[in-house]
């Protein structure tokens, strides 16, 4: 129900992003969402990855603070109103939104968002309950 | 000008007799009333009455900071609580502070070795005298105070900060002298410019400055900013707080008060005594104090020792202006800071192994201290909210510890250079 997002830790300063996606690369590993979150001193990075524990290891041996979250991948409409059902929906629930960024992959005239909510366990009910479509890990991997 | 002639220029074979007269009363009062000393004495099988000449004070053993900690907080005070009348307090490398306690005779002669101070700085009674150091637990704000008023000067206690009003009141009541910190003092400076009022509308002429450690330029910046005669002033709180040696108009070492203090230089390592004129630790014995004597108490600052005669006429010895320390002590606006103590508001923080990097540098003449934090696995969220509260809790709890305000800075693991496995602590870009 829940996909594994990996965060890390980046100071702001030039290279540090590239040091990154250089790891990735090395390891073959496929970035499928992508998003940083800065402040004036420090940013982190937030991604879905194919192969997340390869990545969280090989950013770890990088020396990068690492963790990683479960955040929900929704599937929403690709045309104006597609993204407020689900926030709607979220609003009545009463569940706040922490952040949310979107998927670089698609599927047909679906778009995939991934969600990190303040309680996913009731998100997850008030979303499916209102038949939205929620992504597991193995549905992000075929993609 | 003297303010005591009779005893500041007492000639230096009186002044010997004086100070064994006064160091076995000393002696005797400890090993009395402070379980500590009268411990220490008797491991090394001495009795007060084996002091019987100055050159014996070197089979006492010394005092540090440590045994302040040890006995927090009154361990050490050789009167009982009823004869104390005030306490002040300093940093602690562990969260606790040193505390020291004055009985009235104590806070009497305080203010006469500050009101000579003063007269060394052209003081008089009809002076007006401007404190702004801090006023409360730091020494420096009520020990310039009672000693102004001894001196029947008029006192302005504006304590620190608000430097607009500051610089209002120092015009509008012509204060003559300043006391504050020598970077104070130049942040003053800036504030007549940003004010737009010349140096010729005011009628300051002497500034004694003290509570860290400051440079011959940093004089020379002061004396031409601000137009005055800039003097150097030492003391610690251990010992009794500002006015322990002083400069005169010479401006060419600090006259230790010897009817008070007995100096020792010291090699740190070896602890053996060294001649005049070569630089080792300064080490004080309190030789007319009631509520907190020190026996050789380890000041680990740097100086030399001087007793050549003084044009001034003043009898007792100078010592050189204090710029080092034996130890990674910093003094940032006036406040004594170990890197120990951010060591240990991290690990309360919940960082078993903390990295981190002390960033001390002097923006707008003021003392700046940035801490680098290192992220561990441990530290970091994924949250931008929750490591920006890791960060306000690192600085807020250094400043509960140490009552200065900080800047934190997260940075990424390792960039905090480790130079055989020991990371660099302190980098200090200030000028000394």
């Amino acid at each position: 129900m829940f996909v594994k997002q990996i965060s890390v830790f980046l100071e702001n300063k030039p290279g540090r992003l590239s040091e990154i996606t250089r790891v990735l690369s090395e390891k073959n590993i496929d970035i499928s969402a992508i998003s940083i979150a800065d402040t004036t001193q420090f940013g982190i990075l937030r991604m879905i990855v194919n192969k997340p524990k390869e990545a969280v290891d090989a950013i770890k041996e990088a020396g990068f603070p690492v963790s990683t979250t479960d955040v929900l991948a929704v599937e929403v409409a690709d045309r104006p109103g597609g993204l407020n059902k689900a926030l709607q929906v979220l609003r009545q629930a009463e569940v706040s939104v922490e952040y949310l960024y979107s998927f670089i992959k698609r599927s047909e005239d679906k778009a995939l968002i991934l969600f990190r909510v303040e309680d996913s366990q009731k998100a997850v009910e008030a979303l499916k309950s209102a038949g939205i479509k929620l992504y597991g890990s193995d549905e992000i991997a075929s993609l | 000008m003297y303010w005591n002639k009779i005893r500041e220029c007492m000639p230096r074979e009186e002044l010997r007799e004086y100070q064994l007269h006064k160091l076995k009363e000393t002696v005797d009062r400890v090993y009395h009333n402070v379980e500590s000393y009268r411990q220490k004495m008797q491991q090394r099988g001495l009795l007060p009455e084996d002091i019987k000449s100055l050159e014996d004070l070197k089979l006492l053993p010394f005092t540090t900071k440590q045994d302040l900690r040890d006995n927090y907080p009154t361990g050490l005070f050789a009167s009982p609580l009823s004869e104390i009348i005030r306490i002040h307090a300093s940093s602690g490398t562990t969260g606790k502070p040193t505390v020291v306690g004055y009985t009235r005779r104590d806070i009497s002669n305080w203010a006469e070795l500050v009101a000579r101070c003063l007269v060394m700085g052209g003081g008089r009674r009809d002076s007006v005298v401007q404190v702004s150091y801090g006023y409360g637990l730091f020494t420096g704000g009520l020990g310039f105070h009672y000693g102004a008023e001894k001196l029947g000067a008029v006192v302005i206690p504006t304590s620190g900060g608000n430097t607009r009003r500051q610089v209002m009141l120092m015009k509008d009541l012509k204060t003559e002298i300043l006391a504050c910190t020598p970077s104070y003092a130049l942040y003053i400076a800036e504030t007549l410019k940003e004010m737009g009022i010349d140096r010729s509308e005011l009628s300051l002429k002497t500034g004694i400055f003290g509570a860290e450690p400051w440079t011959e330029s940093m004089r020379n910046e002061i004396q031409t900013k601000l137009g005055i005669k800039a003097l150097d002033i030492y003391g610690l709180s251990e010992v009794i707080g500002p006015g322990v040696a002083c400069e005169c108009g010479e401006q060419n070492g600090l006259h230790i008060f010897e009817d008070y203090f007995i100096p020792e230089i010291i090699d740190p390592v070896t602890e053996e005594p060294l001649p005049p004129g070569e630089k080792g630790e300064l080490v004080i014995t309190t030789i007319d104090k009631e509520g907190l004597p020190v026996i050789r108490y380890r000041t680990r600052d740097i100086t030399s020792i001087n007793y050549e005669p003084c044009a001034c006429g003043r009898t007792h010895a100078r010592i050189e202006k204090l710029l080092g320390r034996t130890d990674d002590m910093l003094i940032i606006r006036g406040v004594n800071v170990f890197p120990s103590q951010i060591e240990s508001v991290l690990m309360a923080a919940g960082e078993t192994e903390p990295h981190y990097l002390l960033i001390v540098d002097r923006v707008d003449n003021l003392d700046s201290l940035e801490v680098w934090v290192e992220v561990s696995e441990k530290l970091f969220a994924d949250e931008v909210r929750k490591l920006e509260d890791v960060r306000k809790k690192i600085a807020s709890d250094i400043y509960t510890t140490l009552g200065i305000n900080v800047n934190v800075k997260l940075v990424e693991p390792h960039t905090i250079e480790r130079s055989e496995g020991k990371a660099k602590r302190v980098i200090d870009k200030r000028k000394m």
